[in-house]
């Protein structure tokens, strides 16, 4: 039964997310052109783009990496169905990193020294971001628990409060929103692979990547977009069915803040990165979790 | 028309030129022409570009980069020659370490001539160059369906 709802929710997902990330991508490009004082291309550019990137030759220096990107794509699809199935946060919470470390590998398959300094720069993040993201699924279960009267990883818990778990864990999710900006892959932390031009690294973790490889690893951000802008929404539904249209509006000002941000701050060295993520986390979750534990 | 056409990433290699049509290159993407319009990215990888532009005149010792970067570039491709220095290597074309334009390295699909070369001339190659990627992306799928 758990099964096939996650089926079913990976389904919907990989329909569904691929439209919305597209969209909000041509959105980023559109906002962040005008924070510029420029026009920026269209709506759907990133789907163009894409489109283009399919009908490229087929190149690959290992062809080993397109498998990885492949299986990358295939568990962030999962972790979303989980998701969206109402299914388990921590679940979800490991397919994704399991996702994200396919990605390191198919950077690492490559013996392309730019590629390699992007994969060690692509794991320092996901050290970086995984202490805080952990402390949230925590966090919510202990929100679900103070709130329902038992605790819950399920996603489709929310469903059943009074009040969002928003109340019980706002510095929790200050925490989320410092590391999302790392997870979004948003300068200053656009460390292993930028979106914007020229890097001193090439184009860090996807510089080997071409063709119909590059595509996917495309889609598989917006896939990842789409699911971060689930997991901030989380924090704002409960039994109320209104409640969704403040989460759709959280979110939107969640992600405006984002592209904010990456317009305004220059690339960080790592080590800020790493000791400001943790130093984060340890204190909004830390303090949280403890200020609910012993409540 | 196909989708590369709507998407043209863009890689500039700087030859030997002076730095004044590399100025014009990357004025091109700024506020006042904003090329990113039309889609158009400066990339800094030749394996995500599709639109090789070269500033500057082939020497001895760029021969061999200008060829290593435009064979890592994935087909389908276009070669922009930037400048008067690219197309033939203008007032620097008798001297002794200078072997000629772009195109006695590889070859070239659009010249864009000028000292330094205007980024409307610019624009102006790269929408032509446009209409000879969009030539080769459909000899390239025909070439597909064959095989």
């Amino acid at each position: 039964m758990t099964i096939l709802a996650v089926l079913i929710g990976t389904l919907i997902f990989a329909v569904l997310a691929p439209i919305l990330g597209c969209l909000l991508a041509g959105l980023d490009r559109k906002i962040s052109a005008r924070m510029q004082g420029r026009v920026g291309p269209p709506l759907l550019q990133p789907y163009y783009d894409v489109r283009k990137l399919i009908e490229k030759d087929d190149v690959a220096v290992n062809g080993t990496e397109r498998v990885y990107i492949i299986c990358a794509l295939v568990f962030t699809l999962i972790a979303g169905g989980i998701f969206v199935s109402g299914g388990n946060l921590l679940m979800c919470i490991f397919v994704l990193t399991l996702g994200a470390l396919f990605f390191i590998l198919a950077a690492y398959c490559t013996s392309s020294p730019y590629a390699q300094v992007g994969a060690s720069r692509e794991t320092l993040q996901v050290m970086s971001y995984e202490p805080m993201v952990l402390f949230m699924a925590v966090a919510f279960f202990m929100a679900v628990q103070a709130i329902l009267g038992m605790g819950s990883f399920d996603v489709r818990a929310v469903l059943y409060l009074d009040v969002p778990v928003i109340t019980n864990i706002w510095l929790v999710f200050l925490g989320f929103l410092f590391v999302l900006t790392i997870k979004l892959r948003k300068s200053p932390f656009d460390l292993s692979y930028s979106h914007h031009a020229h890097q001193e690294i090439v184009k860090g973790v996807t510089t080997e990547m071409s063709g119909k490889t590059l595509a996917m690893v495309e889609v598989m951000h917006w896939c990842e977009n789409v699911l971060f802008m689930l997991w901030v929404a989380l924090f704002f539904v409960w039994g109320n069915p209104a409640s969704i249209i403040l989460a759709l509006v959280v979110v939107a000002v969640v992600y405006f803040f984002e592209i904010w941000i990456d317009n305004n701050f220059a690339r960080v060295k790592w080590q800020t990165m790493l000791t400001s993520a943790w130093v984060v986390a340890l204190v909004a979750g830390g303090i949280n979790i403890a200020f609910l534990a012993y409540l | 028309m196909s989708y590369a056409t709507k998407s043209p990433w863009v890689i500039h290699y700087d030859g030997s030129s002076c730095n004044g049509c590399d100025i014009e290159v990357l004025a091109a993407l700024c506020p006042g022409y904003d090329v990113e319009r039309f889609g158009i990215i400066n990339t800094g990888n030749p394996k995500h570009a599709d639109i090789f532009l070269v500033t500057g005149s082939i020497n001895e010792q760029n021969i061999s980069v200008v060829q290593e970067i435009y064979n890592q570039m994935v087909e389908p491709k276009v070669v922009i020659a930037c400048g008067i220095c690219a197309c033939s290597a203008g007032i620097f074309h008798d001297c002794y370490n200078v072997i000629g334009g772009v195109d006695k390295a590889i070859p070239v699909d659009v010249y864009a001539p000028g000292c330094a070369v205007r980024p409307e001339a610019i624009i102006d190659a790269v929408v032509q160059g446009l209409a000879i990627l969009d030539e080769k992306s459909k000899a390239l799928k025909a070439q597909k369906k064959g095989a």
